[in-house]
């Protein structure tokens, strides 16, 4: 009997051995590795930049708090200075040398496109934030891709709508002379005329700029209701306070249509008030929202934007997953993000579609007046909630090839 | 109405944008075309010092509290100070070397000076405000200009015009240009070149700063200003003629003219169409538009 | 010395990773290609790298978008770069100097310019995922040590007809040029078109270590085309040795070495150290490391 019983114990511990080996194994080299690739220093280092690197740090030491997994974490970041080149070869880099499981944060829409290229021969997940270009879930789109915050299509139905049906007819862009701005041109053009507007003209710029005198003038000049400004970060910031060192305010409105609420902060209400526009999340929306944003806020010392609260809730789903399957595989952990609803305090319902677009609700708000706020970064009112399914491109109108008819 | 295909308002409003431009390509051309005219160096370390007196004026104005009008005068002489020691530390040890090796000597100077201040500012940008007393602006009809782009085709102009007074039309300036064709013969009269030679850097390098603080309201103040612009400069003394004062004013503000224009029909070719002209010119003209045959 | 280099180029890729060492040998070419026309014709062009991201686009636009296999790519990116190299060198050869610089970087922004409009560049994102494709139908250039071995040819090969060109009487002509143009003049050489060879050849292969670099990196960038790279060159040059035949080689794989270890550490100071070792080079050390190591043994051998 004792020796049966033996055996038992010794066959069951060397199958926990040989499950634990297995387990271990399944994770590639024990570690599951992040790269944050993001602009540091430059136009957008202050909407993304070091606050994506602190998100994702936070959801990295959240998950291994709340869940002890089995697994190590490691985090790596880098600048891509919003150079395609640049970026290609980090994500290259990464990928082959230093075991890096998954890019994350990739503001700059080309970028993005880029690395989603790489990322895809290498079999490899990125969970894109910061990058807009509708792009993204279209023709570049493919099975290893999640674009999680928001795009240019989300920020059209918001922004551009409104503004059109509280009669701004007619428009004239300002756009940024990129894949993210033709996107943001193209997207909001189309709800435009699909409201009733028109659209009588549009200037590019290049990227980034700091002088927008010369394409102010064009757009003052052409008499246009609305002047659109297809771009973002410090372009954004630049050309609106141009626009009103110019005197094409208050004759003329304008229409940021992606302004982060950092961008209000560096310009100030007075700037701004009265300004509509279109975001994935806001610091002070409920209690959840202002009970993480207080965290962060203590560690960056600024109010998160959507693409650094974005960072988070991704990379925090990306790890669940992970731990789910139990494995670093970019399809095997990519089909258990897809089965999972998302719902923390970025998102409430939200799902990661075939076409890699993680569909929740989008906000659209007002920008105070000074007299209406309690201080710093109290921006915000909430003046509409777009359902996810409504506020981003349905799949019927897809133009990515992963998606059936 | 249009004017060939374009409304006037569009039209004369870019021009005068162009203008202003053209003032400060003028200025910024005016330093380098009175440094290679003077001590043939080509001082590609000429858009650093811009972009350096432009930090000066917004450091002064963050941390000590130093104004605008302060800056203007503040500015082009720490970093002519500066220049200085460049000038007696190393240039003065190639100027019997080939013109090339100043050039590459600058070159390298200008790496320097925007790598660090790219390492401590990042390249988002500093944002400098108008000032207070420049603030606001008038209505010309065509378009409202702001009162502080009036005022750069002012200063900027102003100081060209008193640079080229200087340098053509009084004795100090004579000196100059006799040091710069005989320096020997002009030693021997009891002069001391070696000295004017570095006032003169010093002087160029001063005028750089000043453009700086000029554009910091307009450009907003960031490490790449400089190298952004420096080829472009470049290529306006060229076209210029390379050490001519006129040729490199004219041409400044011609250039600003020209890019408007281009603006106004074929928008993406402005910022190569200045490349163009050069070629152009440098075929049929080879000294430059102004410039004294070799 | 070029047993050494072969042996050398033989076990590098067991000691240092094939990526970088494929960087340092497309930038090796560069420079030696540059330094033809800078060190033996006295020719300073500050837009050489109009040629090397006009090599990088043509080849990188037929392998991606014409499916060419990569030594046809290759060829046309050098021939195209060659092509290139004629027009430049027609409007500038007849300048020399600081005019001849400004020339020639004036035209590599016009080159520029259309490299950001015309649609078949792919603009600001430039070309991206250029296949590495199967060498002559046959060998899988895919995997890195095979492309390593592919790209150490095109060096050794490019370097030879260099170091062939410079010990020809060609070159003789050149050096004579450079040391003293109006009595080669008088001497009845037909100087200008002896600089425009020069220039052309120069220009190819450029082109060539162009169209190379974009199989190994797949990608054709602007950042190719930015006179900044042809600042660089000119430093890799400078810091190797100008007019000597392994100078530039020496200078790109200390430049490309510099950048590569420092560029995750320190960020931004890379500039500060790059126009740091051009100042210095220019001060003190105008003879580059391999000008100064050659006048050191000449000085043991003739001397102490």
């Amino acid at each position: 009997m004792k020796a049966a019983k033996s055996k038992i114990l010794i066959r069951s511990a060397c199958l926990a051995l040989t499950l634990a080996g297995a387990a271990q194994a399944q994770i590639s080299d024990g570690v599951v590795k992040i790269g944050v690739l993001t602009d540091m220093s430059g136009p957008y280092s202050v909407a993304s930049g070091p606050g994506a690197v602190v998100a994702v740090q936070m959801a990295i030491d959240d998950f291994v708090s709340r869940e002890k997994p089995a697994f190590k974490i490691e985090m790596v970041s880098a600048d891509h200075q919003n150079k395609d080149d640049v970026a290609a070869k980090k994500a290259q880099e990464w990928f082959e040398h230093d075991g890096v499981d998954v890019v994350t944060e990739l503001v700059t829409s080309s970028t993005a496109l880029a690395v989603q290229k790489i990322a895809k021969e290498k079999n490899k997940l990125i969970l894109v934030s910061g990058a807009a270009s509708t792009r993204i879930t279209n023709e570049g789109c493919n099975d290893i891709t999640v674009h999680w915050t928001y795009d240019t299509y989300a920020l059209a139905n918001g922004t551009a709508k409104v503004l059109v049906k509280q009669g701004g007819k007619s428009w004239f862009f300002l756009t940024v002379d990129y894949v993210f701005g033709h996107s943001l041109e193209k997207d909001a053009t189309d709800v435009i005329l699909a409201n009733g507007g028109t659209v009588v003209g549009s200037v590019r710029h290049p990227f980034p700029e700091t002088d927008f005198s010369p394409f102010l003038q064009k757009a003052q000049a052409s008499g246009a209701q609305v002047i659109g400004l297809a771009n973002a970060g410090n372009d954004a910031i630049n050309a609106i306070k141009q626009a009103v060192r110019f005197g094409i305010t208050p004759k003329q409105s304008l229409a940021g249509l992606l302004v982060f609420i950092t961008d209000v902060h560096s310009l100030g209400l007075k700037m701004t008030q009265g300004m509509y526009l279109t975001e994935g999340f806001y610091w002070d929306l409920n209690d959840e929202t202002r009970a993480w944003s207080k965290r962060f806020f203590e560690q960056h010392k600024r109010m998160p934007t959507m693409v650094q609260a974005g960072d988070y809730s991704s990379v925090m789903h990306y790890l669940k997953a992970v731990k789910a399957v139990n494995s670093d595989d970019a399809q095997k952990v990519m089909a258990q993000m897809k089965k999972t609803p998302v719902n923390d305090f970025f998102a409430r319902n939200g799902r990661i579609r075939d076409d890699g677009r993680m569909v929740h609700d989008m906000y659209l708000f007002q920008v105070k007046k000074p007299s209406e706020s309690f201080g710093p970064w109290d921006y915000y009112k909430l003046m509409a909630t777009i359902p996810g399914d409504e506020a981003f491109q349905p799949l019927s109108a897809s133009r990515c090839p992963l998606i059936k008819k | 109405m249009t004017i060939f295909g374009v409304p006037p308002q569009l039209l004369f409003g870019q021009l005068l944008l162009g203008l202003i431009n053209g003032s400060f390509y003028a200025v910024l051309s005016l330093g380098l075309a009175v440094i290679f005219g003077m001590l043939n160096i080509i001082n590609f370390a000429h858009g650093a010092q811009y972009m350096v007196g432009a930090f000066v004026a917004w450091i002064g104005l963050a941390a000590f509290g130093v104004n605008y009008w302060e800056s203007l005068v503040l500015a082009p002489l720490l970093v002519g100070a500066f220049s200085v020691l460049i000038e007696r530390l190393m240039l003065r040890r190639l100027y019997q070397l080939d013109h090339l090796y100043g050039l590459l000597l600058t070159f390298g100077l200008a790496l320097i000076a925007e790598g660090v201040f790219r390492n401590y500012y990042g390249i988002s940008g500093e944002s400098y405000e108008v000032p207070e007393q420049l603030q606001g602006g008038m209505n010309l009809g065509f378009m409202f200009l702001p009162l502080y782009r009036a005022w750069v085709v002012v200063a900027a102009l102003g100081v060209c015009f008193a640079v080229w007074f200087a340098i053509e039309r009084t004795r100090l300036g004579a000196t100059l240009r006799a040091a710069t064709q005989r320096p020997d013969l002009v030693q021997a009269l009891g002069i001391n070149v070696p000295l004017l030679m570095t006032l003169t850097y010093a002087a160029g390098a001063g005028l750089a700063a000043f453009a700086g603080v000029l554009a910091a309201p307009v450009m907003q103040v960031n490490p790449l200003m400089g190298s952004n612009l420096i080829i472009v400069v470049f290529a306006v003394v060229v076209i210029g003629g390379m050490g001519s004062i006129l040729g490199s004013i004219v041409t400044g503000v011609g250039l600003g003219l020209v890019e408007a224009l281009t603006k106004v029909y074929y928008p993406q070719a402005s910022a190569v169409v200045i490349f163009l002209i050069m070629v152009i010119v440098l075929m049929v003209r080879p000294a430059g538009l102004f410039g004294r045959q070799a | 010395m070029f047993a050494a280099l072969i042996v050398g180029g033989l076990v590098a890729p067991f000691l240092a990773y094939p990526t970088f060492l494929m960087k340092v040998l497309c930038f090796a070419l560069f420079a030696s290609a540059f330094n033809l026309l800078l060190g033996f014709v006295g020719l300073l062009s500050f837009g050489h790298a109009a040629f090397f991201a006009f090599g990088a686009y043509v080849c990188g636009y037929l392998c991606k978008n014409l499916g060419a296999p990569p030594e046809v790519g290759i060829l046309a990116g050098t021939a195209s770069a060659s092509m290139l190299g004629t027009v430049f060198g027609l409007l500038a050869i007849r300048r020399s100097g600081i005019y001849f610089a400004m020339i020639t970087l004036a035209l590599a922004q016009l080159v520029y310019f259309l490299e950001v409009q015309l649609p078949f560049t792919g603009g600001e994102d430039g070309l991206q995922g250029i296949p590495r494709g199967r060498l002559f139908g046959l060998i899988d250039l895919s995997d890195n040590m095979v492309m390593y071995f592919f790209v150490l040819a095109i060096y050794l090969a490019g370097f030879w007809l260099i170091h062939r060109t410079i010990h020809s009487p060609f070159g003789q002509i050149l050096k004579a040029i450079r040391e003293n143009e109006p009595r080669a003049i008088s001497l009845g050489y037909a100087v200008d078109r002896y600089k425009l060879l020069a220039f052309v050849l120069s220009a190819t292969l450029t082109g060539l270590a162009g169209a190379t670099k974009a199989i190994v990196f797949q990608l054709a960038s602007l950042t190719d085309a930015d006179w900044h790279m042809s600042g660089e060159v000119v430093l890799m040059t400078l810091l190797g040795g100008l007019g000597t035949v392994l100078g530039p080689s020496v200078g790109a794989l200390t430049i490309v070495g510099l950048q590569d270890l420092l560029a995750d550490k320190v960020g931004s100071w890379v500039t500060v150290i790059t126009g740091a070792i051009f100042v210095v080079c220019v001060l003190l050390f105008r003879r580059g490391i391999v000008g100064e190591l050659r006048a050191l043994s000449f000085t043991r051998r003739s001397g102490a």
